[in-house]
């Protein structure tokens, strides 16, 4: 038996916007004598839009209204209609107005999502997407990799060892801190480089100047990577977002590269090709001492961000989970405590006794409030937990008991229409507060 | 038939498993224990517990060329990977421990559950032809019927939709370790779906051919029964469900629905309770098990 999940990804950024279809297939691993375990056996992309201009009606926000459009249109390219989606993750990128923007994009796009979940990222979902997106985690050993997606604002970071996430961080470096003109002329300066850069909007871009920049950003990638002691750049870099301390351990891990900047690392092009400081930046970075060891470029670069989300943003659940009354998909549940309105998350037990179950079950319902009861535990123990609550609860009260997916404080859960019993889930880690 | 045939017997049953991958016992001539094999730790009152070893996390191999990695794939496979040699024999832990674990699945199938099992757990025993042990063991016909006490017994037993079993089967350590917990499940299970199910019965020196004897005695639609597995060098501990609609003597084993490997490390006996729960309730609509069932599912 195998099913196909039919995924969009979108990446919406302040410049540029990309969508990917692609394909999860789910296979079920477990033997036909035996409980169902199904699992996501292929990600595979079947469909990429060309890279497209972010519809703006200013410098900072973004068109609705022309995302709409642009995204309808990019549907009908790839033959597929909102009743083909089954799940998929818009990420809202870009250096400010985030939140504004991401409010703009869901409402735009809550009517063509339908019925997908939709993921709103913060800095550590888009920096574990684009990693994986550019099949960082699939080349880490027991010598870890440290990921950079080097886009327009930000550099997001993610590292990680033998295929598991160790941490996320994001800087405030890109290719697009600068823009110029096509007469050499200075159009733009991110306010997140004052203090760094000397020169101001409207003169002319000086080379020098432009190459002291893009060394002071290369820098703080540098202190980031753990080769070069911290200093005062690195906190001044660091997106507030942010709030993880970040740590390298042990040695030098391998440095993996993706995201427009990357394009410009091995490849040469004219300074200001693109309007920016990118082929500098990714010049400077060539020259650093982060390619002076071992370094590989993202399977994906420009497109590891919207390639992460069509094909990694969602998740599995067990294939042995709980439901009554519930109407999918859900949206956007937090991760509360015992009694409080969201998501119970718990480690759970390996291979409980009943008696353990029916404790548990007993001290959910008594704390219970008057909305659904939603848990999620690690461990393999969901359907047992969740017809031991519905016997303790009334019939019509909605259910949902989900295991082997792990979310802890702070993140928000997304779960789809059930694929046989498992449920496709994003787990989403919003530092930009409530979507 | 004496104590050496009945072990050789075991020994061809335990060859005679597919399922699990394991070494075959037929293939394995122990040898004495080599002097010159490294010392195992011992401080003169105790030696080591070779069976405390987590497999999958050790790797014997020496001067590998990626030994991090073996280990690391290995803890995905009950498989005995990377246990390394000894000129062309095994190292002495490799063997210890496979004679430990073979050791174990043999005593597995001696195991009884304890005489008290049925009454303390509310069920009502009943015993197929079997007398003994040696019996069930050498006449798996004699473990699929009963004799007119025992058949009347189960005639006695209130009429329901669904009836419970727990049978011992090749493995009373599996049913000692699962059975209740799973029963729980299954019935809290069944109660939210509103599916009748009356107290479960316990039989002793029970074959899974027995169902169809106890579909036609009680009457039920369908017949749920809990059963030792065969044990094997991985776990002796593994119980099935075998889970037969309209249970009557003469039925196809095609007509069988089967959960397989629960236990600790499968599937945790709770979770397989409250699956088979709706398992059932799927049955009972569809009115099949087995082949039949998965034809009326597709």
């Amino acid at each position: 038996m195998s099913k196909v999940l039919r995924s969009v990804g979108l990446d919406v950024g302040t410049t540029s916007t990309q969508m990917v279809v692609s394909e999860l297939e789910i296979e079920n691993r477990a033997s036909q004598f035996a409980v169902p375990e199904l699992e996501i056996r292929d990600r595979r992309v079947v469909w990429r839009s060309p890279v497209y201009f972010t519809p703006l009606l200013d410098e900072h926000h973004m068109d609705g209204e022309g995302l709409r459009r642009l995204v309808e249109e990019a549907y009908a390219q790839a033959g597929i209609t909102r009743a083909d989606v089954d799940t998929g993750a818009v990420i809202v990128t870009g250096e400010t107005s985030r939140k504004e923007n991401a409010r703009t994009v869901l409402n735009a796009l809550s009517e063509l999502a339908g019925d997908f979940v939709v993921a709103a990222a913060g800095p550590a979902l888009e920096s574990v997407l684009a990693a994986k997106g550019a099949g960082a985690d699939r080349i880490s050993g027991t010598q870890p990799v440290l990921h950079m997606d080097i886009g327009g604002g930000t550099a997001n970071l993610a590292l990680f060892r033998e295929g598991k996430l160790l941490q996320t961080g994001c800087l405030n470096v890109g290719g697009r801190l600068v823009k110029v003109g096509e007469a050499g002329e200075i159009l733009y300066i991110s306010p997140v480089i004052q203090g760094i850069f000397s020169q101001k909007e409207g003169e002319r871009i000086s080379l020098p100047a432009a190459e002291a920049l893009a060394e002071q950003l290369v820098r703080a990638l540098e202190m980031a990577a753990g080769l070069r002691d911290r200093g005062p750049l690195l906190d001044r870099l660091w997106t507030r977002e942010c709030e993880t301390p970040w740590e390298i351990p042990g040695d030098r891990p391998v440095l993996s590269f993706s995201g427009g900047v990357a394009d410009c690392i091995d490849r040469k092009h004219p300074d200001f090709a693109f309007g920016d400081i990118g082929p500098i930046l990714g010049r400077k970075i060539r020259g650093s001492a982060l390619c002076r060891g071992a370094y590989v470029l993202g399977r994906e670069t420009i497109r590891a961000t919207v390639i992460g989300a069509g094909c990694h943003a969602a998740q599995l659940s067990g294939s042995t989970v709980f439901y009554q009354n519930i109407s999918f998909p859900l949206k956007n549940l937090p991760v509360a405590g015992l009694g409080e309105e969201g998501i119970l998350a718990m480690p759970g037990v390996c291979s409980p006794s009943y008696r353990d179950i029916i404790a548990m079950a007993e001290e959910i319902v008594e704390k219970s409030g008057p909305g659904p009861v939603v848990v999620c535990v690690e461990q393999d123990m969901a359907k047992a937990l969740g017809q031991a609550l519905s016997a303790r609860l009334p019939r019509e009260k909605p259910i949902l008991c989900l295991d082997r997916v792990r979310v802890g404080p702070g993140d928000y859960l997304d779960v789809g229409e059930p694929v046989g019993e498992a449920m496709p889930v994003v787990v989403k880690t919003l530092v930009m507060g409530q979507p | 038939m004496n104590k050496q045939d009945l072990a050789a017997m075991v020994a061809e049953i335990l060859a005679g498993m597919g399922d699990e991958p394991m070494v075959k016992a037929s293939d394995y001539r122990p040898t004495a224990p080599q002097p010159e094999a490294k010392p195992t730790a011992c401080d003169g009152a105790f030696v080591p517990d070779v069976t405390a070893l987590d497999l999958r996390r050790l790797y014997q191999v020496e001067n590998p060329e990626n030994g991090e990695k073996f280990r690391k794939m290995k803890e995905r496979t009950p498989a005995r990977l990377g246990s390394g040699r000894a000129g062309p024999r095994y190292q002495t832990l490799t063997m210890l421990r496979f004679r430990a674990d073979h050791a174990a699945a043999q005593d597995a199938v001696f195991s009884q559950v304890p005489e008290d099992f049925a009454e303390k757990n509310g069920m009502t025993e009943v015993r197929t032809r079997c007398k003994d042990k040696d019996e069930y063991l050498t006449r798996p016909d004699h473990g699929r019927i009963f004799d007119e006490a025992n058949s009347e017994k189960l005639r006695r037993l209130p009429k329901t939709r669904v009836q419970l079993v727990v049978g011992d089967g090749l493995s009373g350590a599996a049913i000692q370790a699962n059975a209740m917990d799973c029963l729980a499940a299954i019935r809290e299970g069944l109660k939210i779906r509103g599916i009748e199910a009356g107290d479960p019965v316990f039989v002793r020196y029970c074959r899974v051919g027995a169902s169809d004897a106890i579909g036609e005695l009680t009457g039920c639609e369908l017949v749920c029964m809990l059963v030792g597995e065969r044990p094997g060098l991985v776990t002796d501990k593994s119980m099935s469900a075998y889970i037969t609609y309209g249970a009557r003597r003469g039925i196809p084993e095609a007509a069988r629905s089967v959960v397989s490997n629960i236990h600790a490390q499968g599937t945790p006996a709770v979770e397989a309770g409250a699956h088979i729960a709706g398992l059932i309730e799927k049955m009972l609509q569809k009115k099949a098990s087995g082949i039949a069932l998965q034809e009326a599912l597709a």
